[in-house]
This record gives C-alpha cells, structure tokens and sequence, in this order.
C-alpha cells in the first residue's frame, strides 16, 4: 500500500475511505494525513520520496520524507517490497527443507539464521547435538557474525562518503566467504546446519583457514579504527546523531549492537546462551549515547570479541561426531545402509516424508549481526510445521527510525539507516 | 591579422588540451582511486585501459539525451554548457610555461580577478540545471551549490588577496616572476602556509570534490543536480567537474608551487613546461587521495566550517600578511 502524495491524487472529503480496489486495506485518508504535518499538505514542506531505488536505502526500503529545506520533519519507513513469503513457505516444506529458506531471510548472516533454525527444531524434537557439531556452528556463526559486520561498515561507511572503507572491508569479507564456501559448497546460501548438528564435517583445510582470519583480521581492524575512529569529520557526522534513549530503545523492541549502543546490556548470548556459547569468554560492548557513533564502536568491538570467540572454539575443539546419532532425526550414515534393514527404513522416512516432531510450540533466539533473531514454530505434529514466524531483528530496529530521524538532516538519515544495519530480506521476509 | 590569428590558434589547442586532460585525468582518477581501494581500476579497452576514455565517450555520446517533460527545456539546455565554458576559459590567463607561446593572456594585470569571476560563473550550471530539471533530488543539489559556493568564494578570494599582495600584482605571470624561479623557498607555500592551506580548502569546496561533494553527494541525493542528465549533456558537467580540477591544480601550482620555476627552468621552454606538468599532477593526485580517504561533511557544518572557520582565518591572514609587508619584515618585502 502506498502513501500517496496528497497534492496529486486525494480529491475526496476528509475523513472518507480510500477505495478498497486502491488500497486492499480500510485506511482512511484522515490515517494517511496524520503520516505528515499538516504543513506538508498546504505545500509548507516538501515530501519527498527516498527509495525503494535509492543508493543508500540497504536494498528496497522506500522513506517518505517530510522535510523542511534539508531538515527532516517526519520520516515514514514504507516496507514491503522484498516480501519472499518465506514464513508461508516453510508451512509445506518439511523441517529440513526449511533451513535452505532461512539462508534467504538475512542473506547477510545466512549460518546465523541456519543456527536459529535448526536450534528452534532442536528445542522442539528435543534432540541432543553433539559438542564438536556445537563448537563448529559457533565458529561459524561468529564468521558470519563479521562478516555481517563488515557489510554494515563497508556500506554505513560508504553512505557517509567514506567510499574505500567498502571496498576494504569486502575485500576481508571475501576471505570469510571463502571459509563458508569452504565448509557448505556455497558462498552464502550456505544450508549447512542439519537438525541435530552439521550437514559434514569440516575439511582439514578449515583450521589452518580460520587462524589465517585470526591473524589478519586484527590487523585490518586496527587499519579501519585508524581511518574512522578519530577521523573528525566522522565524528562530526555521527556523533549526537540519530540518539535513541535506552527506555525508548527497548520500548521500540530494538536488539542488538543498535540496542547496546544505547547502553542496554542485552545479548542473546549470555541472556540465554545456546550452542554452548557460556563455554567460551567474551564481552559485549556497551554504548552510552545511543547515537550512531556508539552504535558504530559497539560494532567494531564486536568484531573483536568474535575473534576471540573463534579462537577460544578452534583451541578447544573437541573430536567425534558431528550429528546426533538419533537416527529418527538424523539420517544414517550411507555404510550402515548397506547392512541395516532398520537404517535403510530411517534413510528411507527421513527422504520422503522427513522427520516428526513432537505437537507444541517453541520460541527460539540466537543473537545475529542485527540483534536477537527469533524462531517461532509451532507444530501439529507432521513433518511439516505448522506455522513458522521469524522475529526478524531488523524489523523491529528499523520501527525506531522515525523517532531517530526526528529534526535530522538529509544526511543525517542514511547515517541513522546505516546505523541500524537493515537487511530487508530479513524486514519483509 | 596576425595577433588574432595568433589567439585564435592558442585557444583552440588549449581547449583541444583542455578537453583531452579531462578525458585522461578520469583514467588517471579511475587508476590512481583504484590502486589506493586494493583495486586495479580499468585496464580492459586497450593496453592499460588507455583507450577508456575514448569507449566512455563514444558510449555517453550516443546514449540518447533526456530532458524530462516538466523541465525548463531552455535553461536545463544551456546549464550544462554555462557549467563547462567558464571551466575551460580559466586556462587562459595561467602560465604553463616560460615562452609567450606557453601562456595566451597570463600577462593581462587582474588575472586573479578573472580567475575568481569565471569560477563564480560555473557555479550557474549546478544551479540552473538543479532547478531546471524539476526533480525534488535535483532542486536540493542545486540550493546546496549556490550555498556551498557562495560561503567558500569568500575565503577563496582572501587567500588569493594574500598572494596578491605577496606579489604586489595580480598578474599570474607576475605572480610566477615573483616567487624567485629556481630557488625553492621563494614559492608562496613557505611564506604563505595559511593562505595555501586555506586556497586548497575552498578550492575543493570550489570544485564540489569529496570530502565537499554535497551537491552531488550520491548517497544523499541519489546525484544530485545531475539527477536528471543524461548522454553528451551528463558528459559535459562531468568534463566542467574534471576540467575545473585540472584548472584548480594548475592555479595551485601558479600561486603556491612557483608555476613552471625549477632548476634551468628560466632557459628552456621545455623544462619549465614539465616541470609544471609534475606539480599540476601532485596536486591532482591530492585531491583524488583525499577522495579516497576522507567522508563527507554534512550540509549544516559545511556551512559553519566556511563561515565561521575558513573565513575569519582567511581575515586574520591577510591583516597579518599586510601588516608583515608595512613593517618589511623580510622575506615580505
């Protein structure tokens, strides 16, 4: 549904409803003028259209924009336009199928939105994952966590006109695609966790891969501090930008480095650690202002606690297997088929039905390079869930915008839409 | 006749030059940016891409040119034009070199006015052709250029007021002389630090180049005034942009680098003309680095920066300079 411009199209009375063959939707115009001041629709200030072809809208998010010479009045986020019906879908796939649609949610951090996944129908089939299997997906899910992470810098920092910082920071992004590529075939619809641990298990190479980024990557990140950090002009564009207060931050559902850079102390990953991450030692970076800066220092030293992470699982990486050998769930081994009547039975049900899981709900949430990411399914007991629903982190910050973008500048706003790392796959899903 | 032949035959090569420079500084942009970004930068149409200039033109020159149905079609015409003419003729009064063929009018005695009066000019294309495409995008790009160019020709014209009065001329050939050609202290850089630190600041606001690239600031505004530019008329505010950057280096070098001085430069034509080429070329490199490395201010502290930075500076400079020439201190004459 589109917000219309009123000077052109509206010619009813006030408070009359839009038709339902334009709209689809009972909204009525009164609605649809409270969106702007009433100065907008006397001509005072101008309306203009950021989006959903614009260079620094992150995709296809169109802003309709309130504005009074270069200052923001209003800022009116309109979505909807990468809507891929994933939620739907995944009502007539089974639990396995799943997961290859949940690379597509946030196409940024697919392994994070694997892990949610898998761990959400984990939960529900109360299936155990072996350590190794456990230990891995945290490595790679902190890979991926980076990786998401430098997409943000590369692109907040190209939208406030620092334009070799994306290319930099793509360039280290390609030596972690590499790894995923390395482990799942794919460089980022990666599908590679299973229900009840790993797809296969890592190749010999992986290790050697991953302390490559270990060692590099601290160098590269002190280059990019050395660039933006201190540089004045981007303190000047970010700092007391875009503030959003800790009590409106978690009013508005925001999670992640955007909610901690407002000093909230929330990470899925201590709150409610999963996939054994209360194994490992790590800190979460905190804000204090809640402007752009501190969401952008929560970021960076974020990337720096993964490596820690990463370094952590890699030394203490255990040997066995990789699946759970739960043979209702996972599928036996091609060997044990050869001999085993009941195995070829499983292999036979998990191949064309897939696996049950018992009837009930279950809420799911890990912590993505965006914030908590959650897993709602429910399930009637086929192999087929019932209904899926995503708590897409993305969303939810991306709700506090306009209140961010109150009394901005042009500028100002892809700096604040930078800064709270939307990927829209993952807001229309 | 003959002098008017003579102009006439000057102008014409120097446009020719004008327009193959800016044809080859964005190749040299393209390369230098690309090398500094862990790129390569072009290197496909011909050996080491020395023939993508010529692709990016034919390509531009047959792409079909829209105006858009709304638009001012006469003034959204000329803007592109008001934009690259003023451009161009700024080489007039700059002396490339030591022979009276090198320089075609750097003799005339208010070349600096002309410099600052052709610039002011420019600006009109970025303003006209903002407001006459009648796009929301591309009337903000045009009222940030007037705004933009407007605070930062103040304190351009107060930097160039020190070096005149350094110079005690405001001939650019005058200005050269002055600055003791062979001895490297003489240039205006050393005596002049802040009117030079100043002149590069508000030059770059002057060109509309990064980190003071509002008026076209993609991620802002989409492109700005050129919104809605397209083909030869697009090419032309992109060759006003290169063009005016060579001719800001070129100004650069005449006022801070000693213009075309350098050891044996005063006996051959040749020397003093390379050595001119290498300065022009440091300060384009400069400013394609600072592309590369510097973000974007925004539009409120632009304002500020030139206003209540640059241009009281500029003041303090030229009462200091003045007074320095009152007192003869040496070294100031």
């Amino acid at each position: 549904m589109a917000v219309r411009e009123p000077d052109q199209q509206i010619k009813e009375s006030p408070g009359s409803v839009v038709s339902a063959q334009d709209t689809q939707m009972d909204i009525t115009l009164d609605q649809l003028r409270q969106l702007v001041s009433p100065r907008a629709l006397s001509g005072e200030t101008m309306l203009m259209n950021m989006g959903p072809q614009h260079p620094s809208t992150h995709g296809v998010l169109r802003l309709l924009l309130e504005l009074d010479g270069e200052t923001v009045v209003s800022c009116v986020p309109d979505i909807g336009f990468l809507h891929t019906g994933i939620e739907k879908t995944a009502e007539i796939k089974t639990y396995t199928q799943g997961i290859v649609l949940t690379d597509r949610i946030d196409y940024l951090a697919p392994l994070i939105c694997n892990l949610a996944y898998v761990g959400a129908v984990e939960k529900l089939a109360d299936v155990d994952v072996p350590l190794r299997a456990q230990y891995i997906r945290v490595i790679l899910a902190e890979l991926t966590r980076m990786s998401s992470h430098l997409v943000w810098l590369g692109t907040h920092a190209l939208d406030i006109g620092a334009m070799s910082m994306f290319l930099y920071s793509f360039r280290e992004r390609e030596m972690l695609l590499d790894i995923f590529e390395m482990v799942s075939g794919a460089r980022m619809m990666t599908s590679y966790f299973r229900v009840g641990g790993l797809w296969r298990d890592i190749p010999d190479q992986f290790a050697d891969a991953v302390r490559q980024v270990l060692k590099l990557l601290p160098q590269r990140l002190l280059e990019y501090e050395k660039i933006l950090k201190e540089n004045p002009i981007w303190r000047e564009r970010t700092v007391g930008v875009g503030v959003i207060s800790q009590a409106d931050a978690i009013a508005w559902g925001m999670s992640g480095p955007s909610l901690r850079g407002s000093g909230v102390n929330y990470d899925v990953r201590k709150a409610m650690p999963y996939s054994s991450y209360d194994h490992f030692d790590f800190s979460v970076p905190l804000g204090t202002h809640g402007d752009v800066y501190d969401r952008y220092r929560c970021r960076m030293e974020e990337m720096t606690q993964s490596l820690k992470i990463i370094e952590q699982a890699l030394n203490k990486l255990p040997d066995g297997p990789v699946i759970t050998d739960n043979r209702k769930i996972a599928p036996p081994p091609k060997h044990e088929i050869a001999y085993s009547m009941e195995s070829l039975i499983h292999h036979f049900k998990l191949w064309t039905e897939g696996f049950r899981v018992p009837v009930g709900e279950v809420y799911h949430a890990v912590e993505s390079g965006k914030g908590e990411f959650g897993v709602f399914i429910s399930s009637d007991g086929s192999p087929k869930p019932r209904r899926i629903h995503f708590r897409a982190p993305s969303f939810y910050n991306l709700q506090a915008l306009p209140q961010m973008s109150k009394g901005a500048l042009i500028a100002d706003i892809v700096g604040i839409v930078g800064s709270i790392d939307i990927v829209l796959g993952e807001v229309d899903r | 006749m003959a002098p008017i032949l003579e102009y006439t035959l000057k102008s014409i090569v120097l446009l020719l030059i004008g327009a193959g420079g800016f044809a080859y500084m964005t190749l040299v942009e393209r390369k230098f940016i690309g090398r500094l970004q862990s790129r390569i930068g072009p290197n496909r149409v011909g050996p080491f891409g020395l023939l993508q200039p010529m692709a990016d033109g034919l390509k531009l020159i047959v792409k079909e040119s829209i105006t858009p149905a709304q638009a001012d079609k006469l003034i959204f015409f000329i803007a592109p034009a008001i934009s690259v003419i003023p451009a161009l003729i700024i080489f007039a009064v700059i002396p490339f070199g030591n022979s009276p063929w090198l320089n075609l009018a750097a003799n005339i005695n208010i070349g600096v006015l002309y410099v600052l009066a052709v610039f002011s000019i420019s600006v009109y294309g970025a303003v006209l052709g903002g407001w006459s495409s009648n796009n929301k995008y591309a009337s903000l790009g045009g009222l940030r250029a007037s705004a933009q160019m407007i605070s930062y020709e103040l304190a351009l014209g107060l930097s160039l007021v020190a070096v005149v009065l350094m110079a005690g001329s405001a001939s650019l050939n005058q200005i050269v002389q002055y600055q003791h050609p062979g001895n490297i202290l003489g240039w205006l850089i050393f005596r002049q630090p802040v009117a030079a630190v100043l002149f590069a600041i508000t030059a770059m606001a002057e060109l509309a180049r990064s980190p003071f690239d509002l008026v076209e600031a993609e991620q802002e505004l989409t492109a700005g005034f050129m919104t809605e530019y397209s083909g030869m008329k697009f090419a032309l505010f992109y060759m006003s942009e290169y063009v005016k950057m060579i001719a800001m280096s070129a100004l650069f070098t005449t006022f801070f680098l000693g213009g075309w001085s350098g050891p044996g430069a005063q006996d051959s034509w040749l020397l003093s003309l390379i050595y001119f080429g290498i300065k022009m070329l440091v300060c384009l490199l400069a400013i394609v680095w600072t592309r590369a490395t510097l973000p974007r201010f925004r539009y409120d502290k632009l304002m500020a920066f030139g206003w209540k930075v640059l241009l009281p500076i500029g003041l303090a400079n030229v009462m200091v300079t003045a007074l320095l020439i009152v007192l003869r201190v040496p070294g100031y004459r």
